[in-house]
């Protein structure tokens, strides 16, 4: 087992997240996290699923939520140079002894204080979940009072796009109508 | 053209090809009830419960392989179908589902017969809308087919809201064309996966095809035959996959699985390349996963990827559509015989004829098996469907009635819905009104969804019931007498008097408790023009062997015992004309007079098979 990060485009459409997140419960996938969010392309939605997986389970994930009639696009990132990035939101008791220990921590993670009062202080860190997850550890001994974080986002890196959603037209009319197209093959 | 939505629904139905639809009225779909009466050419069914709709939906699809429709109304109406529904998922049939919904302006009140049907049926439907617009219904419509009918079929949901089918919009059939840029539905598998697969076939000694519904559903039972010849690969069959391969074809070696025959489970156990077609290894044919074919290579051709490697990890997976796989991988196959293995499986076969329920004498006794069987035999020149249930009559329908051709055997085998066989088989009728259609059913399924008789009443159209009366849920009871030491905790189970029932309902009844009067009663069945229902009072604690306890190893069989005490009586040479003798068994009660207790205790076992040497050689 070990984490798969896939990327799926969706048609924005309404109960699309719901019919990803029953596929995941339906089908026992164990889901890390779960982001998503509008992309460059009016109607087309971007889900980051992070899941505990084989590699051949992964694959299975993959077929399954290609058979989502709404979704457009999977490419697994897992074995792919990718970026990965998350935000979470801290806030820790400090007193004035420890504020300043607190603001160096928050330095070194190169994370940034936006909410301060006299008895807490609210700092936001982006990074990776790893990152993240030692932030939280390192700062949890001057007591955390809440903390939220995102999920995982990712990308792939180089100067394509890994991938693109195709364009939300129709489709070509022999796509349409399998049953009556000849037997014209892709090998 | 500026219509109403409820128009447009019908409208859109006209363009597809819909002859008739099932379904029964409610609040939320009246508006479609009303424009109904405009759309004359559609033949509308009203079942007696919305369940009843779906599997005749199914059992319309099953037979004809056309699309089956069901309109319902919202709320109970639509949860009423959710078995239905998900039966025809389980077993990738095309139906699609047309549910009436409250106002939209009153979805999320808890208004009156308000469910959230798409979220219900969201993990049991291949797709499902929610149209809150008239403008919307037909994209949605043309879409439930499209979705349907393609790929892998299945079961497609569209839930229109009240006002989306009282208010008009413009109907616009070309623009309303599917849009569906993440729907695809046809796959091909690359010319490397078919040089491997062809090598693994060509190298095997020991091969077999595993052969599913999907031959069934992609037309393929020739080009398969084609291939079996060529490389002289015996075949077996899952349950859904009977009749795909005619049993009458010597390439056929029967059911495969937990009830299937001994000699196949051997050959797959000892087979070094399974070639599944159109099956997903499914828990009831493959047993223990662990020790599943173990000497065997794989190759997987199904059109849906979700199915690969789920239960079985294969060597080789061709996704695609069968016919398009079985062209391709035709001319790279060398021609071969493997007479060696046809030997060995001939020998796992010899071991198994002498176990066979059909080498047992008339004893007084009426054997479910035989009933099937002798069924078969009458019939066989007539073009008949046989609709089953779920339970021991399902597997023994399986085992004794040989299926000759695709579509003949309609069963519920991924759910086991009980209720089913029943209004399937109207749906079956209507869609094939030529053919002979039989119900094979448990007294306890029946009971499920017998009011539909009042639907083949009202239709006019007939259908013949054969209830396999055992007053037993017998399959269940089968599993308390092997795993739970026989206490038989509320499987024992009356029912009405079937003959007044029918006669009730209008239509014909029969009983039948010898097996000498089968062979009149079936005569008596078909010549009558109305649906009949015969009840068929079957030895109570019949068993259906072989079995393979769930979870086992598939080799590892329960068989039927070959030496039990039995009573010998008569002969079973002619079986047209058996000797009649009533006879007392061991446990005292005349077996062959129709039983008055109806809540029997757990008593010993029944006679089994006894096998005298060179007895007719029969199937088991």
């Amino acid at each position: 087992m070990a984490k798969h990060t896939l990327i799926a485009y969706v048609e924005d459409v309404p109960g699309v997240l719901n019919r990803v997140a029953s596929l995941f419960r339906r089908r026992n996938f164990n889901i890390e996290s779960l982001t998503v969010g509008r992309t460059e392309q009016p109607g087309v939605s971007r889900l980051t699923v992070v899941v505990d997986a084989t590699e051949a389970g992964a694959r299975i994930v993959e077929a399954n939520l290609y058979k989502l009639v709404n979704v457009l696009r999977v490419d697994d990132l897992t074995h792919k140079p990718s970026l990965y990035r998350e935000l979470g939101l801290v806030k820790v008791r400090v007193t004035a002894r420890t504020r300043s220990e607190v603001l160096q921590l928050t330095d070194v993670f190169r994370a940034r204080v936006v909410d301060v009062d006299e008895a807490t202080l609210v700092i936001e860190v982006t990074g990776t979940p790893e990152k993240i997850g030692k932030f939280e550890m390192v700062l949890r001994p001057y007591g955390i009072v809440e903390i939220v974080r995102t999920g995982a986002v990712a990308m792939a890196r180089g100067h394509e796009p890994l991938s693109a959603a195709p364009p939300l037209v129709p489709t070509a009319k022999e796509e349409q109508h399998p049953d009556a197209a000849s037997l014209s093959m892709s090998v | 053209m500026k219509l109403t939505g409820a128009e447009i629904i019908w409208e859109c139905l006209q363009k597809e090809g819909v002859d008739v639809v099932f379904g029964y009225p409610g609040g939320a779909i009246l508006p479609t009830y009303d424009a109904m009466t405009k759309y004359p050419q559609i033949h509308h069914v009203l079942v007696r419960h919305e369940q009843g709709a779906t599997h005749m939906a199914d059992g319309y699809a099953r037979a004809s392989g056309r699309v089956g429709v069901a309109i319902a109304t919202s709320g109970p109406g639509a949860t009423n179908m959710v078995t239905g529904i998900a039966t025809a998922m389980m077993d990738s049939s095309p139906i699609v589902c047309i549910t009436g919904q409250v106002g939209s302006k009153a979805i999320g009140t808890d208004a009156f017969q308000e469910t959230d049907v798409t979220g219900v049926t969201l993990p049991i439907t291949k797709h499902n809308y929610l149209v809150t617009k008239p403008g919307d219904i037909a994209r949605a419509i043309r879409e439930a087919f499209y979705i349907a009918k393609s790929g892998r079929p299945g079961p497609v949901l569209v839930d229109i809201t009240k006002d989306a089918q009282q208010l008009t919009a413009e109907f616009d059939w070309e623009a309303a064309a599917p849009r569906l840029p993440g729907y695809r539905p046809s796959h091909h598998a690359p010319a490397s996966e078919f040089a491997r697969a062809a090598e693994l076939i060509n190298f095997a000694q020991r091969p077999l095809i595993l052969a599913g519904q999907g031959i069934i559903k992609s037309g393929t039972t020739d080009a398969v035959l084609q291939l079996a010849k060529t490389a002289g690969i015996p075949i077996t069959t899952t349950l859904l996959g009977i009749g795909a391969i005619p049993a009458s074809s010597e390439f056929n070696l029967g059911m495969m699985g937990m009830h299937g025959e001994a000699w196949v489970n051997q050959a797959i156990q000892q087979a070094d390349l399974l070639i599944a077609l159109g099956m997903r290894f499914d828990d009831r044919v493959t047993g223990n996963l662990k020790t599943y074919a173990l000497n065997a290579k794989k190759i997987h051709v199904d059109i849906d990827p979700t199915e690969i490697n789920k239960n079985v990890p294969v060597d080789v997976a061709l996704i695609g559509d069968l016919r398009e796989v079985l062209t391709v991988i035709q001319p790279l196959v060398r021609k071969a015989a493997h007479a060696g293995w046809w030997k060995t499986i001939q020998g796992f076969r010899g071991d198994s004829a002498v176990r066979d329920i059909q080498s047992l004498p008339d004893s007084g006794h009426l054997y479910a098996a035989h009933v099937i069987n002798d069924i078969w035999r009458l019939t066989q020149k007539r073009d008949t469907i046989v609709v089953t249930d779920v339970g021991q009559h399902q597997m023994w329908e399986a085992q004794y009635f040989r299926h000759d051709k695709p579509r003949s055997l309609i069963t519920s085998g991924g759910l086991g819905t009980m209720g089913f066989a029943l209004p399937a088989a109207i749906g079956a009728k209507f869609a094939c009104p030529d053919k002979d259609v039989w119900v094979i059913v448990g007294d306890g399924g029946f009971q499920m969804t017998s009011c539909e008789l009042a639907t083949a009443e009202q239709e006019g159209i007939k259908v013949n019931v054969a209830i396999i009366n055992n007053a037993f849920l017998g399959m269940v009871r089968q599993w308390q007498e092997f795993f739970y030491d026989k206490r038989y905790a509320a499987t024992p189970m009356t029912g009405p008097d079937f003959v007044k029932l029918a006669e009730a309902y209008r239509l014909t009844g029969l009983r039948c408790n010898q097996r000498a009067g089968v062979k009149a009663t079936v005569e008596k069945t078909l010549a009558d023009k109305k649906t009949v229902v015969i009840d068929f009072v079957v030895e109570k604690e019949d068993t259906v062997f072989p079995m393979v306890p769930a979870g086992a190893d598939l080799d590892k069989m329960i068989r039927r015992p070959k030496q039990d005490v039995m009573l010998e009586s008569g002969s079973d040479k002619d079986w047209e004309m058996p000797a009649v003798t009533v006879a007392v068994a061991r446990n005292g009660h005349t077996k062959a007079s129709p039983r008055k207790t109806q809540t029997a205790k757990a008593s010993p076992k029944p006679n089994r098979a006894v096998a005298p040497k060179g007895a007719k050689a029969g199937r088991r």
